[in-house]
């Protein structure tokens, strides 16, 4: 009984003393969207340092914050990728464990279009016609400051120069980044523009988001997951369809589908990088600083990914996709990688 | 009229037996036309969904190359002021291959000045090709200073041209590829210098964001120790405590609790096991995140339910009068178990474990909390790296912008069935192998 005993006891304290201690790939979670260029920038460090490739979890910024704001150690993620900044609730989470040093990078822009098949003629919208078409309440078309629900079946009804065909647009489910970004830049964008609601901001804050921020659920907008591959494919099925998703699947899939022109501006790759593109936001990463030595390879990583023939204008991110910020940001953030400069407290 | 009464009443009696039985017939037809309805609906299923995969993959196992003269100059391999002979390795990790491939493309299509059209036709090429020959010349050193005739793989959207998923009769702006490369294809290929070659990288290489260099080894690596560790574990652990909860428990409300138990847990939502996986491995015994080791462990839990119950029922099949045969002429419990029963139930305990083994390969949701849903590019070495495996793969893959990842993920889904295809043949192996008639 002993033996068995031992030998139980044995496995056991195996497993407790797990080698915890040394890691040496770098840790990296996050944003989805972030994902196709992180792990881009990953793959090429992996091959052209001495170091492992990184390890990249695609977990939603949320999340990525969640594990990265842990703690300190090995067992937790060195870098965090987000598609939005960092709350401050969430640096308060991150100091209460005692990661008290993130350095915040940007990486570049990343343009959310709308797009339909080339079968059909390309649509021009503004913000306001997006507002109209997928809200769950509008105000009222007869022109009294009231809100109703949103009785828009087809785009003819909002206005006369858009095709006669039902309201039908393919987008990402709540837990998408992209979905975050679509409500905050084009629906709250579009519903502003009413002087009335923009008022309601001040005084009934809850309800102004509630306004602006629900979409409709009467099957005019359809979630349709978090994959945009199966976006694109169900547009070319469905031509009436639009769709919503990140500019990168606009640009490899030119030759099948259309973007959107918003207020009159086209979703290219310039129209974006100048600001001119009304659905655009900027992409980040977040790096645990005491981190910084501790495992190998995260000073290297930072300057292969702030490095111009990366996140540069003629750089292959931006053959990914990732519209390149301005030269003068670029170089910026570039610092802040090079000397580790934390948010400020 | 002679015909007596009991004469009537026998042809009513034979009419409706008759009657009935020609309802009975029919019954019998319809139900028979229903049941093999319903294996054909089946069987066109699966057809429909093996036409769409394979249609869709098989030109995956397909990836266009360029022929390209290479010559190795020792100029762009080695710096000036480095001495080659002192240090080769290092000097030729640093060396600039992808200029390699320049310098030869620039001597294949002279007179290509303007830098936007160079830029162009550096773009036919995969960016991996200039490791590809980094790696050879690692291995071969000596080649430095010579030229050698080199299939290097093509960038993936002239893959997808080629195997026209791209279409050419578009606008210029509309399609990836410019008229210049477009005529520059066609003259590779009419110089026979292009050409659809089997697409070993597939099966060697790790995952890549290239489409051209991505490969299947990481996942199934990944795959196969985190099912040697299911296996290892849940099949030892499930046959025992099948044993003992059928030979030897006694018979009270503990083993009944447990029997309720192990029912419910075979039925818990997988992504359960991922949390609690999450909360005991990771966090309180600190194993390593994304390791094959935890990803192993999750799935035993997940499967040993499966395995205890088919092993039961196994045990159970085993008719009792060979157990109480072996006991009358004195073997003890024990022998009884593990020389007659045990023995004899074999067959249906691996069934049991290969299936519970094969639906804990397709698994990804529990993997998910457990971070091997990851971007992996290095092959795993051992149970502690940074691993996934070959659904979570198939999920990254279809996620992926780029079109030529379409194809390498409906050749995944091939691969994925093809090793569940091979779990369950070895499983209709072994059960003939062992079954016994009494």
């Amino acid at each position: 009984m002993t033996r068995y005993q031992t030998t139980l006891s044995l496995m056991f304290a195996a497993s407790l003393s797990y080698p915890a201690s040394a890691r040496d790939y770098i840790d990296i979670v996050g944003s989805s969207t972030v994902y196709p260029f992180a792990t881009v920038v990953a793959e090429q460090f992996g091959r052209t340092t001495p170091f492992k490739t990184p390890k990249i979890e695609s977990t939603g910024s949320g999340g990525g914050f969640k594990l990265f704001c842990a703690g300190i150690g090995v067992q937790y993620p060195d870098i965090a990728n987000a598609s939005r900044q960092i709350k401050t609730s969430e640096i308060d989470n991150c100091r209460a464990r005692g990661v008290d040093d993130i350095v915040e990078i940007k990486i570049g822009y990343d343009g959310i279009v709308i797009a339909n098949s080339k079968q059909r003629s390309q649509i021009r919208l503004t913000l306001r016609e997006i507002f109209l078409a997928l809200a769950k309440q509008v105000p009222d078309p007869q022109g009294s400051q009231t809100l109703v629900a949103n009785p828009y079946r087809s785009w003819r009804e909002i206005n006369d120069a858009l095709p006669d065909s039902r309201i039908e647009v393919l987008g990402p489910p709540p837990t998408s980044g992209t979905r975050d970004a679509f409500v905050e830049l084009a629906m709250e964008g579009g519903c502003k523009s009413y002087p009335w609601i923009k008022a309601m901001k001040d005084i009934d804050g809850k309800r102004y988001k509630s306004t602006c921020h629900t979409l409709r659920e009467d099957g005019a907008f359809v979630e349709a997951g978090e994959n945009d591959n199966l976006i694109v494919q169900k547009l070319e099925k469905n031509p009436r369809a639009l769709g919503i998703f990140g500019f990168s699947f606009l640009d490899q899939n030119s030759d099948r589908i259309q973007g959107s022109s918003i207020n009159g501006v086209e979703p290219t790759f310039e129209a974006i990088a100048d600001g001119s593109y009304p659905i655009s936001r900027p992409l980040f990463f977040y790096v645990k600083k005491a981190h910084v030595g501790k495992v190998p390879g995260i000073a290297e990583y930072l300057q292969e990914f702030t490095s111009e023939k990366a996140w540069g204008d003629d750089g292959y991110l931006s053959g990914k996709g990732l519209i390149p910020m301005p030269e003068g940001e670029r170089r910026k953030f570039a610092e802040y990688a090079r000397n580790l400069i934390p948010l400020s407290q | 009229m002679t015909d007596s009464p009991s004469d009537n009443s026998h042809s009513v009696a034979t009419e409706t037996i008759r009657r009935s039985l020609a309802r009975r017939y029919r019954q019998e037809r319809h139900f028979r036309r229903w049941a093999l309805s319903a294996v054909l609906a089946a069987a066109s299923v699966v057809t429909l969904l093996f036409a769409s995969i394979i249609s869709n993959g098989y030109s995956a196992f397909q990836q266009t190359y360029i022929r390209l003269t290479i010559y190795f100059d020792p100029a762009l391999i080695s710096t000036p002021d480095s001495d080659p002979a002192a240090d080769i390795p290092r000097v030729l990790i640093t060396g600039d291959y992808q200029g390699l491939i320049k310098q030869s493309l620039r001597t294949r299509f002279p007179g290509i000045g303007k830098p936007r059209e160079k830029r162009d036709l550096y773009a036919l090429i995969s960016p991996g090709a200039a490791y590809l020959i980094r790696d050879m010349l690692m291995e071969r050193p000596d080649l430095v200073g010579s030229s050698k005739v080199l299939w290097v793989p093509a960038d993936d959207d002239v893959d997808m041209l080629i195997k026209g998923h791209i279409r050419r009769d578009v606008r210029e702006d509309e399609r990836r590829l410019t008229d210049h490369q477009l005529a520059w294809i066609d003259q590779l290929i009419s110089e026979g210098a292009l050409k659809k070659r089997f697409n070993g990288a597939f099966f060697v290489h790790g995952d890549s964001r290239d489409p051209e260099l991505a490969g299947i080894r990481g996942a199934a690596m990944g795959s196969l120790f985190t099912l040697g560790i299911t296996l290892a574990l849940s099949f030892p652990i499930g046959v025992a405590a099948a044993i003992y909860l059928e030979a030897f428990a006694p018979q009270n409300r503990w083993t009944d609790l447990i029997e309720v138990n192990i029912n419910n847990l075979a039925a818990v939502p997988s992504i359960v096991f991922g949390l609690l996986g999450l909360a005991v491995f990771i966090n309180f015994f600190g194993m390593p995140r994304s390791s094959p080791l935890v990803g192993g462990l999750v799935l035993t839990l997940m499967t040993l339910p499966t395995i205890i119950i088919a092993s039961r029922a196994a045990l159970k099949s085993v008719p009792p009068s060979i157990r109480e045969a072996a006991l009358a002429i004195g073997a003890s419990p024990m022998q009884a178990m593990f020389h007659h029963s045990l023995p004899l139930a074999m067959p249906g305990m691996l069934t049991g474990s290969i299936i519970g083994m094969a639906q804990a390969m397709g698994e990804s949701a529990p993997l998910l909390m457990i971070g091997m849903v990851a971007f992996v590019a290095d092959i795993p070495q051992n149970l502690s790296d940074p691993s996934t495996v070959l659904p979570v793969q198939i999920y990254l893959w279809a996620d992926s912008p780029e079109r030529a990842f379409v194809e390498r993920t409906s050749a995944a889904i091939m691969v994925l069935l093809g090793f569940l295809i091979t779990m369950n043949g070895l499983a209709v192996v072994l059960r003939r192998r062992f079954e016994r008639r009494w």
